[in-house]
């Protein structure tokens, strides 16, 4: 007797046995050690606990971002015939899409987590006064894999084309890294005199970097290093709220990106 | 059975499938042949859910096509290129296959036993060539013994005594009363399996009758002659609007 499957269950499993393969491969494992080498040598240059997060959210800006979008573009690339595979069981699309997509996520995740804290517990970096700080780094690493893997598996998606498709990756990590701060400092300095705080606040939420760098800045007061959209963000929100609201901006940042591809995904010639 | 009515398919600007009808019936082997791009694959990926038809309808076993993926449990899919997760071992694969379907496979130590893959069973994926791969597919596609099997390019990369045995599974599942449908560029391969011959010519029906009908009527003795002039003849008239009469024609 067949049993009724609910899609849930494929997507779990479709998990399942995405994670006995992606955690057997090298480039997963290399991940971790990268972030559990970079947390171990910032302890051992003399960090304490809060010196080494603001220094490893700086790492953490750019290469889980960098990683995750050029990993999420290149996994679907790699996956195709075996996504292929499994439209061509008796599977809905959307629990194939939800399984391989957390195939990848849930990983890469797990390697930042442990690489992360395992040198804070072995040199004891977790006191009190700094846990909420090392708990918002690790939700903004957390949240920056999931929003970058969903928007390479977008990227993925729409074009056909592998090398059109990386180039793509890259290019839009080096928009979110690199030119979007260029964009903010070209408005501030030659708009610095018109009252554009509005603006600059609805420019923040347009990067989900920027939106992670100010939750860890807001929570440690570090205004000297907040550049102009931290500061006007504090100052129209306060930290408090600030911190809410954009890690409020975070999920809507994971969930637009992954919702368009589902639906795109849905409906796609393969 | 599968039924086909009307189904029309384009991307972009090509119109790939130009209102194809069409039947596939069980007990037979039907072989959908046709020159490169001329929707043999695109046909097969409609069936299979993967290609969604601009118009028209298909039935499986009288059940229309609606977006469900449940009529996918009657269906064995041997796809051209086989890839599996990399890091699973083959025996990892098959587990995962029988676990999304929840499916006991009925076929499964027959399969692996006379395909030779005991030995490949604990190695993962990624160290197995491209026929062991292909051999792995062919497990996927019929170790549920489904009544739909839908084989492209079956025994390209095989080497002769697997596909020799794949063939004579083949052979089994037309016994019992299956429907098959399969693409090859290997005539003598289609002459020994298929009962009948569906020809494509930019998504359309060419040709549709037995593989005995097709030789007869091109007067040529191989199947791979009477493809090759139904082929040449194709090209040289492409506008023209298909069917058996043309080709009788031009046979003549």
């Amino acid at each position: 007797m067949q049993t009724i499957s609910l899609p849930l269950s494929s997507l779990w499993k479709i998990l399942k046995y995405g994670l006995y393969d992606v955690m057997r491969s090298r480039w997963v494992l290399f991940y971790g050690l990268f972030f559990l080498a970079a947390t171990d040598v910032l302890f051992r240059f003399g960090g304490t606990g809060e010196r080494v997060i603001v220094s490893l959210m700086n790492v953490v800006l750019y290469v889980v971002p960098l990683v995750a979008v050029m990993l999420g573009a290149m996994f679907l690339y790699n996956s195709r015939e075996y996504v292929t595979l499994l439209l061509t069981q008796p599977l809905k699309r959307q629990s194939i899409f939800g399984g391989v997509y957390a195939g990848l996520t849930v990983p890469l995740c797990l390697m930042f987590l442990l690489g992360v804290s395992l040198p804070f517990f072995y040199h004891g970096g977790i006191t009190p006064d700094v846990m909420q700080a090392f708990v918002l780094l690790l939700f903004s690493g957390v949240m920056l894999t999931a929003i970058f893997v969903a928007l390479g598996f977008a990227i993925a998606l729409v074009h056909e084309d592998r090398v059109r498709g990386m180039g793509l990756a890259l290019a839009h990590w080096l928009f979110f890294a690199v030119v979007y701060n260029g964009i903010v400092l070209f408005i501030v300095y030659f708009f610095g005199h018109y009252p554009i705080e509005n603006g600059v606040v609805a420019l923040t939420f347009l990067n989900p970097l920027d939106l992670a760098r100010i939750i860890l800045l807001l929570e440690f007061e570090l205004s000297a290093m907040m550049g102009f959209t931290g500061a006007v963000f504090r100052q129209f929100f306060g930290s408090g709220m600030g911190i809410g609201l954009a890690i409020g901006a975070l999920f809507v940042w994971l969930l637009v990106p992954l919702g368009l591809s589902l639906r795109y995904f849905k409906r796609k010639d393969l | 059975m599968i039924t086909l009515s009307n189904i029309h398919k384009s991307f972009g600007s090509l119109h790939v499938l130009r209102g194809l009808d069409l039947t596939f019936r069980e007990g037979e082997v039907t072989a959908i042949l046709g020159p490169n791009a001329s929707g043999k694959t695109t046909l097969l990926k409609c069936i299979l859910g993967l290609v969604g038809p601009d118009d028209g309808t298909i039935t499986v076993k009288d059940i229309p096509l609606s977006g469900s993926e449940r009529y996918r449990r009657w269906i064995g899919y041997m796809p051209q290129i086989a890839q599996f997760p990399e890091n699973l071992t083959v025996k990892q694969v098959l587990a995962m296959i029988e676990d999304l379907r929840e499916e006991e496979p009925v076929r499964k130590e027959e399969l692996i036993k006379s395909l030779r893959l005991e030995p490949e069973l604990k190695k993962p994926l990624k160290t197995l060539s491209g026929g062991t791969r292909q051999k792995v597919s062919a497990v996927i596609a019929l170790m549920f013994d489904p009544d739909i099997i839908i084989l492209d390019e079956p025994t390209a990369g095989l080497d002769p005594l697997s596909s020799s045995v794949l063939k004579d599974h083949i052979q089994a599942e037309k016994k019992r009363g299956k429907t098959l449908l399969l693409t090859s560029h290997i005539m003598s391969e289609i002459e020994e399996l298929s009962d009948r011959v569906v020809y494509l010519l930019e998504g359309q029906i060419q040709y549709d009758g037995s593989v005995k009908k097709l030789t007869e009527e091109s007067g040529e003795v191989r199947l791979e002659r009477a493809v090759a002039r139904m082929m040449q003849n194709g090209h040289a008239k492409p506008s023209e609007e298909a069917a058996d009469e043309t080709l009788t024609d031009q046979a003549t």
